[in-house]
């Protein structure tokens, strides 16, 4: 009987241990955050902290490797193929950018309006980023072959030109032919994304600027523009990671040729690390990314959320 | 029985097979094999993937005998041949995957410590079949054992127009680097150009280059891993593939391994560097055009250079099996099986010559004989040099080959963005980086 009698009095002490715990907000809240912290630490945290602790290593594939500090940053440094390849992520990032973001805007604003069909043409906007990037990046490739260019081919017989366009072969046309390809399939992500944006203002902002007289540029600019900065902010941001981090469309493309000329960060990180063999010194550069990506987050957060400026005040 | 009872026994085999064994004879039976696989083994076996499906069907075929002779259970996967790299090196690095990778070049070099030791494979099928060529042995053994055992090369000749040749005024394909250039330059002349890739294409353009390279005597690195490719004889290349670039059709600097395919069947390319399957895909055809195409065509080695031997560089294929497997016998025997004679001679005639055979005794297959234009694939690991030549197989020439550094080099000479002094000094820089460490 007393051995009974003191089981239940530990199992009313565990149950009432149990129930405060659980009626605790503190306990609860650390609980239901564990999942979640959990799955960072584990997809996110340790991948990012094993990649930085790589890129200070010497490890080979298939080897321990060992700690030497920041030799393989100093060996990159005199890399002329590595300045090369930040040259290009930049050039790459920047100009395919800001024609995503114009082109994007442009067909936003076009889509915001009422068009016969609107519901079909926004699919249709949809497709490129619908279509898997490595069949966009094969179709590219075709286009752009140095015999079989479908572009070279309609030139020809419009009599606009003599030979085929090497593409790929030159090359600033490398360089300006992979930019368009990134711009095709990334130009619905911003249009679909500033559409959602420009559907969420009030039209009765925009009736007020009509009563006021406001041309419609004025509305755009005082109107349109400030309302959507932080979306614009946002889809930046996304826009340029992505963009700055893109592998699929050169590696499918031109392999970071011809002569390096279109080799990114990414690509030439997988081309040392994977198919060379030099772990530490693919993750350095991968390592060498995150400078220029926290750069880009924080211009795209601070430069486009300002929220006085969204407020129609001056910074 | 050790190892090293087993391989007395086999060397004394040797002597006696070796005398048994005259040309385009196979000694009887030399060696003995001892092994036995576990029992209720598994394995995972990845391969390249096949570009001729009668290939793999064979392949799979012989695999599927195996199992039923040895009740090893075999699942048997393929990869894209470029894929497999990375794919070899996670497994290498993670230790776990598939138990035997049939890979290429110096992949298992990278990894030597993680590989199961073959030696005993290697020396039975050498002493069997009378020895292995010279570079498959570089490319199978680390020191003094065998790591990797070579299953050929997927050998690159040249491919070229006859019609083309004859109506630049040659009879017979020039046989030496002189003879090459003239052709090409003729055969610019006539609208019918060669052209050679020059992009990061891993296969076709490190071929042709390293070729290049070597007829001319310059190298990489030296017998002591020294970089010593800003030499006189690397500038006489480079002064020679300019030459040569000038006669390509526009557009080599961004080809990659497919874009010759495609221009040849075309009827674009009259000379290029390629596999037998250019030939075989016109040959099989329902493209009039491109049938025509194969008639019309033949093969031809590489042509010689100044150092006056032959300096190819072909895409060796080699077999791997990890010490994370649990069934290391049953992965040797499994390799035993598909390399002995009578399972590769078959295989090798479904590949139709797509496969060149590591062992001279594999040359007396009629495959090789059955048409001549498959002859020339015979002999390429005869004629092929490793990809680390004259250093080391290993880390630093998987990571200068990968980094495609000889490659860039001729294209930066041939396309004039520097000059082949320039190009040069730039090469060593990026090797060394590989080489010192």
């Amino acid at each position: 009987m007393a051995v009974m009698a003191e089981s239940v009095a530990a199992q009313v002490k565990r149950s009432s241990l149990w129930t405060r715990a659980f009626e605790s907000r503190n306990f609860l809240g650390a609980m239901f955050m564990v999942p979640a912290i959990a799955i960072l630490i584990l997809f996110l945290a340790y991948p990012l902290a094993l990649g930085f602790w790589l890129g200070l290593t010497d490890t080979k594939i298939g080897g321990a490797g060992r700690y030497i500090g920041f030799q393989n940053f100093v060996s990159l440094a005199k890399d002329s193929v590595f300045w090369l390849s930040v040259f290009n992520t930049i050039f790459y990032t920047v100009t395919a950018s800001v024609v995503k973001f114009a082109v994007g805007l442009y067909l936003a604003l076009l889509l915001n309006e009422r068009l016969p069909f609107k519901s079909m043409i926004r699919a249709i906007v949809l497709l490129p980023f619908v279509v898997p990037t490595v069949l966009s990046a094969i179709a590219f490739w075709w286009i752009y072959d140095s015999q079989f260019s479908i572009i070279s081919w309609v030139l020809i017989k419009a009599g606009l030109i003599t030979r085929y366009i090497d593409f790929l072969g030159d090359p600033w046309n490398a360089r300006w032919s992979v930019v368009a390809a990134n711009i095709w399939r990334g130009v619905p992500f911003v249009a679909i994304t500033l559409l959602a944006g420009l559907q969420t203002i009030s039209p009765s902002l925009y009736e007020a600027a009509n009563l006021d007289g406001a041309t419609n540029l004025q509305r755009f600019r005082h109107i349109t523009l400030p309302m959507l900065s932080p979306i614009i902010a946002v889809v930046m941001t996304f826009s340029v990671l992505m963009t700055f981090t893109d592998f699929q469309l050169i590696y499918t493309i031109t392999r970071g040729g011809p002569i390096n000329s279109t080799h990114l960060m990414a690509t030439l990180s997988f081309q040392r690390a994977i198919t060379g063999g030099n772990l530490g010194e693919g993750a350095a550069i991968s390592n060498a990314m995150i400078p220029f990506l926290v750069a880009a987050i924080l211009l795209s957060f601070f430069g486009l959320q300002r929220s006085r400026w969204q407020q129609g005040g001056r910074d | 029985m050790s190892d090293f009872d087993r391989r007395s026994v086999l060397k004394a085999g040797l002597g006696g097979a070796a005398l048994l064994a005259g040309p385009g004879i196979v000694p009887v039976r030399a060696a003995g094999w001892t092994n036995v696989p576990e029992p209720n083994a598994s394995i995972r076996v990845l391969r390249w993937k096949q570009f001729i499906q009668a290939e793999f069907d064979k392949f799979a075929e012989q695999t599927k005998k195996f199992s039923e002779k040895t009740g090893v259970k075999v699942k048997l996967e393929a990869e894209s041949w470029e894929d497999i790299r990375p794919k070899a090196a996670v497994a290498a690095n993670v230790g776990a995957g598939p138990d035997l990778i049939i890979g290429t070049l110096d992949d298992p070099h990278k990894f030597p410590e993680k590989l199961i030791d073959m030696t005993d494979v290697a020396d039975y099928l050498g002493a069997q079949y009378g020895g292995w060529y010279p570079v498959a042995e570089k490319y199978g053994k680390k020191g003094k054992s065998w790591i990797a055992i070579p299953q050929g090369a997927t050998g690159g000749c040249l491919n070229y127009r006859v019609s083309h040749m004859k109506a630049a005024g040659f009879e017979q394909f020039p046989k030496d680097t002189a003879g090459f250039l003239k052709l090409c330059q003729a055969l610019k002349k006539n609208n019918t150009p060669a052209g050679f890739a020059l992009g990061h294409a891993t296969g076709d353009a490190n071929g042709w280059c390293q070729w290049a390279l070597w007829s001319h005597g310059g190298k990489v690195v030296n017998e002591k891993n020294e970089v010593v490719i800003d030499s006189p004889e690397t500038i006489a290349a480079l002064e020679y593939v300019k030459q040569l670039y000038e006669t390509f059709i526009p557009g080599v600097l961004s080809w990659n391994d497919s874009n010759n395919n495609k221009a040849f069947l075309n009827g674009e390319l009259s000379l290029t560097l390629n596999g037998i399957s250019i030939w075989t895909v016109g040959k099989n055809s329902t493209d009039p055009k491109q049938q025509e195409i194969a008639k019309d065509m033949d093969h031809a080695p590489m042509p010689i250079g100044p150092v006056g031997v032959p300096t190819e560089q072909q895409n060796v294929l080699v077999a791997y099996g990890y010490k994370h497997s649990k069934y290391p016998k049953a992965v040797k025997e499994y390799i035993k099986f598909m390399w002995d004679k009578e399972n590769y001679d078959a295989w090798e005639v479904a590949s139709n010559g797509y496969v060149s055979p590591p062992l001279p005794a594999y040359n007396d297959n009629p495959v090789w004989t059955s048409d001549p234009k498959i002859t020339p694939y015979r002999d390429c690991l005869k004629r092929c040099r490793d990809n680390g030549f004259a250093g080391d197989l290993g880390y630093a020439s998987a990571a200068v080959m990968g980094d495609f550094v000889v490659v860039d080099m001729f294209a930066e000479a041939a396309s004039g963005s520097a000059t082949p002094k320039q190009a040069a000094a730039r090469a060593a820089e990026r090797a060394k980086r590989y080489y010192q460490v």
